[in-house]
């Protein structure tokens, strides 16, 4: 079930070059609970939270959640499997 | 560098009592809907509402059980950590004094969760004494799935991410353990008026 | 800010001089921060709707009157205004000139922003790659870019109005849904990129028609908008 407030990984792509240093919009990501591969802009973003909420477009699995506290980024990923940067 | 942007004053409310704005934040008139999730479409005759963990026995209510418990409407101001604060909104709901009543348990901690797998953890003490209820109502409507519907706990006293939308129920329990956003470095008890947004604050 | 010119009712574009711009790819949007007197501050997203080879940057923002940020950029800002931009920002929604498949664009809405870029920039680099564009708006007058999409020079460009045709009107006049993608959209055997763009339920739906009419989902690069109208366009 895909909310219409929902948006993709394009609506953080500045977020995250901030934390990552580069465009990862084209990075390649694999859930780690059901193994789907696809580039970080397909995947599910929420944005009205107290942090970004990242999902994955298959089985709405929990792939990263980025805060920033205090001004500092923090990125949970854990529940990606794999991240592959852009070639 | 940040830079003035003449003109712009955002969607929010000049007019306002600062005595009731806690600090950093700011009080808009709308309601903005905060999710981590897709909104869940549950039917209502699968609805419960649950209180387990280190008790007695678990309770739990279907959503007519449920209704046919004393109700109370109240006016609150509430405070998201996102800085908006929206002032007044009126709510219907069960007092969780009324849902813990009869509940026999040494717990000092609760964990609330809802469907879509959220948690948000408390203590029980704030749970208590005419400070929290299980909402199913705004401003005399039902309450709308996007704002947590059919139920949602409502805690005003904490920052909004503490009232957790669509909850099924709660879970008693000696330690205390941190919910969703407390587990990603969002402060564990949240009181606005302190501005404990982030641990350690 | 250089100057502010009406789209439609509820949009309007933007130009903007920005020193020290690096050059931009079709597609890539900013991040708009405005900042109050008193600190608060919004940040959202805008897709560039210039191409590389124009010689200002061009946002275009659709009005949502409930809205926080769109309201101020559409009708606050005046020209002379400094309002801080960063980016460019994305490099999977975008499109370079480059020999290859045939590119469909598909638009909902304010969701035409990024794919006019990419048709400016198609035109600008004298592209040879086949382009078509299916946009789809609520009536003629919501039509964003209307002159340079309904121009003799335009190219493959066709347009829905889902909600009402003026009389007379020979182009579609029903939602994007699988018949009228399989109808516009080269088959899958030809392999086409396809750039889906606009509200979120917009994108769900025809990224949805595609795949069932059996285009590879790694042909297909969406953007989404998010609740922006409430409704589809
Ligand atoms: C990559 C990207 C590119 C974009 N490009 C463009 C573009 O080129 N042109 C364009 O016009 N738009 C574009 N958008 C959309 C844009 O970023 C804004 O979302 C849009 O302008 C609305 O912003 P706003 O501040 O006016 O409205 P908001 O204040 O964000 O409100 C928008 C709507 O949501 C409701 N709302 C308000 N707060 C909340 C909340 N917290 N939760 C849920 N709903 C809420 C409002 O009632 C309103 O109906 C783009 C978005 C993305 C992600």
């Amino acid at each position: 079930m895909i909310d219409n407030q929902a948006l993709d990984g394009n609506a953080i792509a500045g977020t995250l070059a901030e934390v990552f240093g580069g465009d990862m919009t084209t990075a390649i990501g694999t859930c780690g609970h059901c193994g789907t591969r696809g580039p970080v802009a397909e995947v599910v973003v929420y944005r009205r939270a107290p942090g970004v909420v990242v999902r994955c477009r298959v089985c709405d699995g929990l792939l990263m959640v980025i805060t920033q506290v205090r001004d500092v980024f923090c990125v949970d990923a854990l529940g990606l499997a794999e991240l592959q940067a852009p070639a | 560098m940040t830079r003035i942007t003449r003109g712009f004053h955002g969607r929010r409310r000049p007019d306002v009592d600062p005595a009731r704005v806690p600090p950093g934040q700011y009080v808009t008139q709308d309601f903005p809907v905060l999710s981590a999730g897709p909104t869940p479409h549950g039917s209502l005759d699968t609805w419960s509402f649950t209180i387990r963990g280190q008790v007695d026995q678990p309770h739990t209510w279907t959503f007519d059980e449920f209704q046919a418990l004393p109700r109370e409407t109240v006016t609150r101001d509430i405070h998201c950590v996102t800085k908006w604060s929206k002032l007044d909104t009126v709510w219907t709901g069960v007092s969780l004094d009324t849902l813990l009543d009869g509940v026999e348990t040494s717990a000092e901690y609760v964990t609330a969760f809802s469907d879509g797998g959220y948690t948000t953890n408390l203590p029980l003490e704030d749970l208590t004494g005419g400070r929290a209820w299980i909402a199913f109502s705004y401003d005399d409507e039902p309450l709308h799935p996007e704002h947590g519907g059919p139920a949602r706990l409502l805690v005003p006293h904490l920052y909004f991410w503490k009232s957790a939308k669509w909850v099924r129920g709660l879970e008693l329990q000696p330690e205390d353990e941190p919910g969703f956003w407390e587990g990603y470095g969002y402060h564990n008890y949240g009181d606005p008026w302190r501005e404990q947004r982030y641990a350690g604050d | 800010m250089l100057e502010l010119i009406e789209q439609t009712a509820r949009t309007k574009s933007i130009v903007f001089d920005v020193p020290g711009w690096g050059r931009h790819r079709a597609g890539q949007h900013v991040d708009v921060r405005l900042t109050a007197e008193d600190g608060y501050q919004a940040q959202r997203s805008y897709s560039i709707a210039s191409a590389p080879e124009d010689r200002h940057i061009e946002l275009t923002v659709e009005r949502i009157d409930d809205g926080e940020v769109s309201p101020y950029l559409a009708d606050e800002l005046l020209a002379g205004d400094e309002i801080e931009l960063r980016g460019p920002i994305g490099g999977y929604f975008a499109w370079e000139e480059a020999p290859g498949m045939p590119v469909f664009l598909v638009g909902g809405g304010s969701g035409i922003v990024p794919l006019r870029a990419m048709l400016r920039h198609h035109r600008a680099t004298d592209s040879a790659v086949p382009v078509r564009l299916l946009y789809s708006a609520r009536s003629l007058d919501d039509v964003i870019y209307r002159d340079e999409l309904t121009a003799a020079d335009a190219g493959d460009v066709r347009l829905t109005l889902t909600r009402r045709q003026p009389a007379g009107w020979t182009g579609y006049g029903r939602r994007v849904d699988r018949e009228l993608v399989a109808e516009v959209c080269w088959p899958a055997p030809e392999r086409p990129l396809v750039y889906v763009c606009g509200p979120t339920g917009f994108v769900e739906a025809v990224a949805g028609a595609l795949v069932s009419l059996g285009h590879e989902a790694a042909r297909i690069r969406t953007e989404r908008f998010g609740p922006t109208g409430g409704e589809t366009p």
